[in-house]
């Protein structure tokens, strides 16, 4: 029923061979993801229009992917916007034009850099508000603290406080007298 | 400029709870964005003509189907594959919708091999009315479409009324669907004791 594995003659390894041999594997595999990378032949009438349309693709976003523009994705979908991208560019559209097209098919997902609409205003204005916040809170703070500093008395008024004070309890006994009992 | 004394008063008895209540309420922004899935698209077509095409037919391909033909009819556009797994699970519900309605189902069947395609429904039944076959994506592409499977329901003026990415469940279907198909609505009423 089951076949018995034969067992290994072959003598271990010797670890320096080992690490040689994985060491090839691992570049291997490297070239071989180099080597699988993106191969799309475009061919373009202009090199004004494969300026665009690179520039089109870096700036939008693979739907199927969280975080990748369509030139970094490997995904199917991706494929296919590029396919699309380049024929609408060859078609003539306008970047602007293309950009619609994406985004009344995907959203303002598909477009790294969305527009502005009511949708997209907090995304826009959002960290500007907060900045606003923030100085103004920084703002009071700084006036709060310089008032305080205003009243406050100064290291002169201290003296001239303390003068006045001992010249209204004269009959006192001096406090910097060391024979005055009277503190115990 | 100061602040007028009693606010000043509140100001200075609730300033430690200004570190917790940001955290609090950060805490809550993070929770509620846990139970959104970031892969769901908001619909960019909905309430918009759906995009004409014309493709050859699955099993015919010296035919060809065009959306113009179901003007004046509201129905069901399922995009699948036979390499999608989802598409496997939802299948059943399409079978059922076939069976007991009359609505026209349309299976746009997506960057797929004609051959597998054909073997698939001979294996899962086919409950199509028509299946164009998109095998570039690139209806796919024009209907916003970034994977299978996908249901779009359009109205008799061929506009898309629905879109829903992912499979469909009974659940779905019940609730999301049906309120698009008076007859549909009828026969999950049936069913309810």
């Amino acid at each position: 029923m089951f076949k018995q594995f034969p067992q290994s003659t072959a003598k271990p390894h010797s670890s320096k061979a080992y690490v040689c041999f994985s060491s090839i594997f691992i570049l291997a595999y490297f070239l071989a993801a180099q080597a699988f990378a993106v191969v799309e032949v475009n061919r373009f009438e202009s090199d004004e229009q494969e300026a665009r349309y690179k520039g089109l693709i870096a700036e939008l976003r693979c739907p199927k992917c969280q975080n990748q523009n369509l030139l970094d994705s490997d995904a199917p979908i991706a494929k296919d916007l590029r396919r699309k991208t380049r024929d609408l560019v060859n078609q003539g559209q306008s970047n602007e034009e293309i950009k619609t097209y994406m985004l009344e098919r995907y959203g303002d997902f598909v477009l790294y850099k969305p527009r502005f609409t009511a949708a997209t205003a907090v995304l826009w204005l959002g960290p500007f508000v907060l900045l606003a916040i923030v100085v103004l809170v920084l703002l009071v703070k700084i006036k709060r603290k310089q008032e305080a500093e205003l009243i406050k008395p100064s290291k002169a008024d201290d003296e001239a406080v303390r003068i006045k004070v001992r010249n209204l309890m004269s009959d006192a006994p001096s406090l910097d007298d060391p024979n005055n009992n009277d503190r115990n | 400029m100061p602040l007028p004394d009693s606010l000043s008063l509140i100001f200075m008895k609730t300033k430690y709870l200004i570190p917790l209540i940001a955290f609090l309420s950060l805490t809550v922004l993070l929770g509620i964005g846990l139970t959104m899935d970031p892969k769901v698209l908001p619909s960019a077509l909905i309430n918009k003509p759906a995009p004409n095409f014309e493709l050859p037919l699955l099993h015919d391909t010296n035919s060809n189907f065009s959306p113009v033909e179901y003007k004046g009819k509201r129905w069901i556009l399922n995009v699948w594959a036979s390499w999608c797994p989802s598409c496997r699970d939802e299948h059943p519900i399409f079978n059922e919708i076939a069976k007991r309605t009359s609505i026209p189902l349309v299976g746009l069947n997506y960057k797929d091999k004609p051959s597998d395609a054909i073997q698939w429904l001979a294996v899962r039944g086919n409950p199509y009315d028509r299946i164009p076959s998109d095998l570039q994506g690139d209806v796919g592409v024009d209907w916003g479409v970034y994977g299978a499977p996908e249901t779009f329901v359009i109205d008799e003026q061929g506009q898309i009324l629905y879109r829903h990415a992912g499979p469909i469940n009974p659940k779905l279907l019940e609730t999301e669907i049906a309120p698009f198909f008076p007859e549909m609505v009828s026969l999950f009423e049936q069913s309810r004791p």
